[in-house]
């Protein structure tokens, strides 16, 4: 059984307390130095199913704009973020759009839309 | 000159401008008017693209643009609000008269019954802090450059150094890195960050970009475009330490390093202006020192959570509505608030007291990074309030509302302190 | 372009010097050719100087400095209506500190005299005071000489490139001359990086290349050691400070670190005086700041180092010789010098022209005067200074007036515009800033940089990757690295 611990600063409120997770064999298995219940679970996901929330732009082709702000609708798993970014950067959307309009569906395969975080006119 | 006659006049059509414009239509005026330089409201939101706003406000995490057009979309339903975009003030008098001037109508006059100063902040520049060594192409402060990445669609450089890790600093390390570009490192003159553990755990840390706490530019080479930079640790008074100086290869150099509110037209009406936060001094209800002129947002105090700047921009158009109708009275007397030990600045500096007026809210900010503190109000030596506080940093500003009658037992001066919890002060 | 081949005269170097003489030669009737190495006019030392139309009592009367400053100085004033310039009579004081410096003064004084200055005076403690409460309070007194002044050098540089342009001459930027080409001892052209380029006289005024530029001719009568001098600029809201030049009591070497207000309204402090190696070094440093900041706070105590906007450096071409080097080559035929161009060069610059058109006659060149010589550059337009009136006027005929770009200097799309398209326009970032002041101002271009760029790559047709700030690769911003391309049509459905 191979025993890590993993140094974590939480995120949950302005405190910023610094934890310590335990993991043996990948698993979590406590944590100590963190003061509630919302900081024991954000270490928890934490190491074991970090998640982030991924903005990026596209580009638009025929608005009013340049450049569409998109948002993940919901977290993506977080090693999976730089790569979707990636994959966003070769698309062009034309305009007009409207906010919350679907730009790209199920992102990498996992599940998540990818969103239009403002409306852009046609030129 | 064409004349446009208006009850409130609102330089500047981001977050503040936005919110108070909605504020002065919520509280009677007829007629309002926001001039904005730019060819969309929304200000500087439009270009921070990532989420994390509104949670006091909407109780959700919006992005930048998202927020703005929550606000944009009320503005644009209320007839009262007329809107001038691509448009420049040039002049305000003291009798509200502002000339601003724009392509399509040229010179333009305004007369309003009320002005609310909404203009925000620009950002400190390299030759402000006087960094040495050549001026080559490649030295960006970040939100210029989060301008031209966001909304115009260029890179500013592929491998980048960013100074200082204030929050645009650590949003532009992980933009850059999201746009394919290598962010090497961030370089904090201070003993920490500034900016939220949030953003420097999933700007910074998430990608492996080293912070180099302590630390600052001594040097910047390069002849036609930048080739690196030269970092050097720093002691207590941050003074360079002889001997501790590393040079890092870059081709880009972006500069998060503090933000000035933008008082230009506010200066040349001389309205008293605070030194510390850069902004004009202004009272419970965002009036200045100048009777029917407002203030809110950056412009008076650089803010963290735009959900306070749009709660100044509602109380500064609520009352300058107000004060259009006649309806703001005189009051009875002023108090001045003064920040104290360990706090560098407390919004609003006065206190107009009158017979009815209602609870104030504080906006303070601590000088250096507290922790197990006591916040404490007190007038003439006698308490009038105590907040304690498990912690508190200067990157986060701290709110603490005063009931009225707690206000109307003070004597002409407030002052706001920090002491240690367990007596020590 | 076509290729150019044949001048009769080359003006190596697009500095205040070169420009200057292609103005004064444009007045006869001759093909008058100017190459610039850099991508644009003033980036060599007439970009980084201290701005001073010098009254012309420091050199000494048996130099050509000492000869040349009182004659220019006294040309300006004609010249800044014909060529729309810059310039602000503002006089200049030099402060002595103790009885020593005093003695300098009366020297000063005698020398002046000699030199042909007008107006000169000394004035005790009280007195200059009166004039500048912010100066420290113990000087001795000071000499006061109305009749210097402060000029935007850049627009001094352009603008008399822009006049000999008018009057047909052509001005080449990124053409750098590599060699002055000779036959049995005569001058025949200069090859440069576009290219040989024939010509009967070249005049070099390379600035601190002047003296390789020479030795490529075989001419190594002389030497320039590039020395650097560090500026501070402030922003205009502490030019209350001082309203005239402020020098130290002169030493050998130099004239001192100065607090002085620039023609634009700014304050400025430096330069100091140091000897570097490499003639592209304008790289300031902590210990050269922090030096003029001390010795500015001997004149005026209180510097607002808050109030500082930028820094930079510029290089002194510094003969060996210590005085100008304005003579024909004694062993190359057809080249003359005009070099080895320090201070008092910029307030020189019109008498340094009138005395090379002298040397070229002297030389066998027959000058024929132009009877259509245009003496007058057009004016430039500032919106900004304007009555409402006329500004609205302007902007009814032509809407990019209206648009205001550089929000610290309220410099309009229309003026940016203007200085993209006149003779010897901008194609830089910085060339713009030179010309119009966009970009000057207390947020450094934050504000206006991105919108400058994209009016210049509308202007000129490129690329918004193609434009450069300043230096032939500063390129300013590059394209995002897409993945791979893809058009989607979208699904309207709101979450």
């Amino acid at each position: 059984m191979a025993s890590v611990k993993r140094k974590l600063s939480c995120i949950v409120c302005p405190m910023s307390c610094v934890g310590e997770v335990l993991l043996e064999d990948g698993k979590f298995v406590g944590v100590t130095g963190l003061t509630c219940q919302r900081g024991r679970e954000y270490a928890q996901e934490e190491v074991t199913f970090p998640k982030r929330m991924l903005t990026t732009t596209v580009r638009v082709t025929g608005g009013e704009l340049a450049l569409l702000p998109v948002v993940s609708r919901t977290a993506l798993p977080k090693d999976k973020v730089f790569a979707s970014a990636r994959c966003l950067s070769g698309v062009a959307v034309q305009a007009p759009i409207h906010e919350g309009d679907v730009i790209y569906a199920n992102i990498l395969g996992l599940g998540v839309d990818i969103i239009a975080a403002r409306d852009v006119a046609a030129s | 000159m064409i004349e446009r006659i208006v009850d409130v006049a609102i330089i500047g059509g981001g977050p503040a401008g936005l919110a108070a414009a909605n504020g002065a239509v919520a509280n009677g005026a007829e007629k309002v008017l926001i001039i904005e330089r730019d060819r969309e409201l929304g200000g500087i939101l439009q270009q921070c693209i990532h989420n994390g706003f509104g949670l006091h406000r909407f109780h959700e995490e919006l992005t930048g643009p998202g927020y703005a057009s929550r606000y944009v979309k009320m503005v644009q339903g209320q007839p009262q609000i007329e809107t001038m975009l691509d448009t420049m003030v040039l002049e305000i008098s003291a009798d509200k008269t502002i000339v601003a001037v724009n392509p399509r109508e040229g010179v333009v006059c305004i007369r309003a019954k009320a002005v609310i100063f909404t203009m925000g902040c620009r950002e400190r520049t390299r030759g402000a802090i006087r960094i040495p060594g050549q001026r080559p192409a490649g030295v960006f402060t970040a939100g210029a450059a989060q301008r031209m990445v966001n909304m115009e669609g260029y890179l500013p450089g592929k491998n980048i150094v960013i100074l200082g890790s204030g929050d645009i600093g650590l949003i532009m390390a992980r933009r850059m890195t999201l746009e394919g570009a290598k962010v090497h490192a961030c370089i904090e003159i201070m003993p920490y960050s500034n900016g939220l553990t949030r953003n420097v755990v999933q700007c910074l840390e998430d990608f492996d970009i080293p912070l180099f706490l302590a630390h600052s530019v001594v040097k910047i080479h390069g002849g036609d475009r930048i080739t690196g930079i030269t970092v050097a640790q720093v002691d207590d008074n941050r003074l360079p330490i002889p001997g501790t100086e590393f040079d890092l290869p870059c081709d880009c150099l972006l500069l998060s390093v503090g933000l000035i509110p933008e008082n230009e037209l506010s200066k040349n009406i001389g309205l008293a202006m605070d030194d510390i936060t850069g902004g004009p001094i202004v009272d419970q209800y965002r009036q200045t020192t100048l009777p029917g002129f407002f203030a809110a947002g950056n412009v008076v105090h650089v803010h963290d959570l735009v959900d306070f700047v749009s709660e100044e921009g509602d109380i500064a158009g609520k009352w300058a509505a107000c004060y259009g109708k006649g309806q703001l009275a005189q009051p009875e007397r002023s108090i001045a608030v003064k920040p104290g030990k360990s706090i560098r600045s407390v919004v609003p500096q006065q206190l107009a007291v009158t017979r009815d007026m209602a609870a104030v809210r504080l906006f303070m900010r601590v000088t250096e990074p507290q922790h197990k503190l006591i916040i404490e109000i007190a007038s003439e030596g006698r308490v009038i309030m105590e907040r304690r506080l498990p912690i508190a940093k200067p990157g986060e500003m701290i709110v603490i509302d005063i009931p009225a009658e707690k206000i109307r037992t003070a004597s002409e001066i407030v002052s706001v302190l920090v002491k240690q919890q367990g007596g020590e002060k | 372009m076509p290729p150019i081949e044949q001048a009769d005269i080359i003006i190596i170097g697009g500095g205040v010097i070169g420009t200057a003489i292609a103005r004064e030669l444009a007045r006869y009737r001759l093909d008058i050719l100017l190459v610039e190495r850099q991508p644009d006019l003033a980036m060599g030392t007439s970009k980084a100087n201290s701005g001073i139309l010098h009254a012309g009592f420091d050199a000494h009367p048996d130099t050509l400095k000492g000869q040349l400053n009182a004659r220019g100085n006294e040309l300006y004033r004609t010249l800044e209506d014909e060529l729309d310039l810059d310039i602000r009579w503002v006089g200049s004081l030099v402060v002595a500190k103790d009885e020593e410096d005093r003695k300098v003064l009366e020297e000063l004084l005698e020398r002046g005299r000699k030199n042909g200055v007008p107006g000169l005076e000394i004035l005790p403690p009280e007195a200059v005071l009166a004039r500048e409460p912010h100066l420290a309070p113990d000087i001795t007194g000071a000499l006061w000489a109305p009749s210097a002044g402060v000029i935007c050098p850049f627009r001094a540089t352009i603008a008399f490139a822009e006049n000999a342009v008018q009057n047909g001459a052509r001005v080449v930027t990124e053409c750098g001359v590599n060699k002055i080409v000779t036959d049995n001892g005569k001058v025949t052209g200069v090859d440069t990086t576009l290219g040989f380029i024939g010509a009967r006289y070249v005049i070099n005024a390379a600035g601190v290349h002047a003296d390789c530029l020479s030795r490529t001719a075989g001419d190594n009568s002389y030497s320039i050691k590039p020395r650097k001098g560090e500026y501070i600029l402030f922003d205009k809201a502490v030019n209350h400070l001082v309203n005239t030049v402020l020098f130290p009591t002169p030493s050998k070497v130099s004239k001192g670190i100065l607090v002085s207000p620039t023609a634009h309204g700014n304050l400025f402090i430096g330069p100091n005086a140091e000897d570097v190696a490499d003639a592209e070094d304008v790289a300031t440093s902590s210990q050269g700041l922090e030096g003029i900041i001390a010795g500015a706070r001997r004149l005026v105590p209180a510097i607002p180092l808050q109030a500082a906007i930028v820094q930079f450096a510029g290089l002194r071409a510094a003969a060996n010789t210590g005085d100008f080097i304005i003579q024909a080559s004694e062993t190359v035929s057809g080249l003359i010098h005009a070099a080895g161009i320090q201070s008092p060069g910029l307030s020189a610059a019109p008498a340094i022209a009138e005395k090379i058109v002298h040397i070229l006659q002297e030389q066998g060149l027959s000058l024929q005067a132009k009877a259509d010589f245009i003496t007058a550059t057009p004016k430039r337009v500032h919106s900004s200074e304007l009555s409402y009136e006329e500004r609205q006027q302007l902007i009814k005929s032509n809407p990019l007036y209206g648009r205001v770009i550089c929000r610290c200097e309220s410099i309009s799309e229309g003026e940016i515009v203007d200085a993209i398209h006149r003779p010897c326009g901008a194609r830089t970032v910085d060339g713009v800033k030179r010309r119009t002041r966009a970009g000057s101002g207390r947020c450094q271009g934050g504000f206006c940089g991105p919108k400058v760029t994209a009016i210049l790559a509308r202007e000129l047709g490129i690329p918004i990757t193609a434009v450069r700030k300043d230096a032939s690769q500063s390129y300013l911003f590059y394209d995002k690295m897409p993945v791979e391309c893809e058009v989607v049509s979208h699904d309207r459905t709101h979450s």
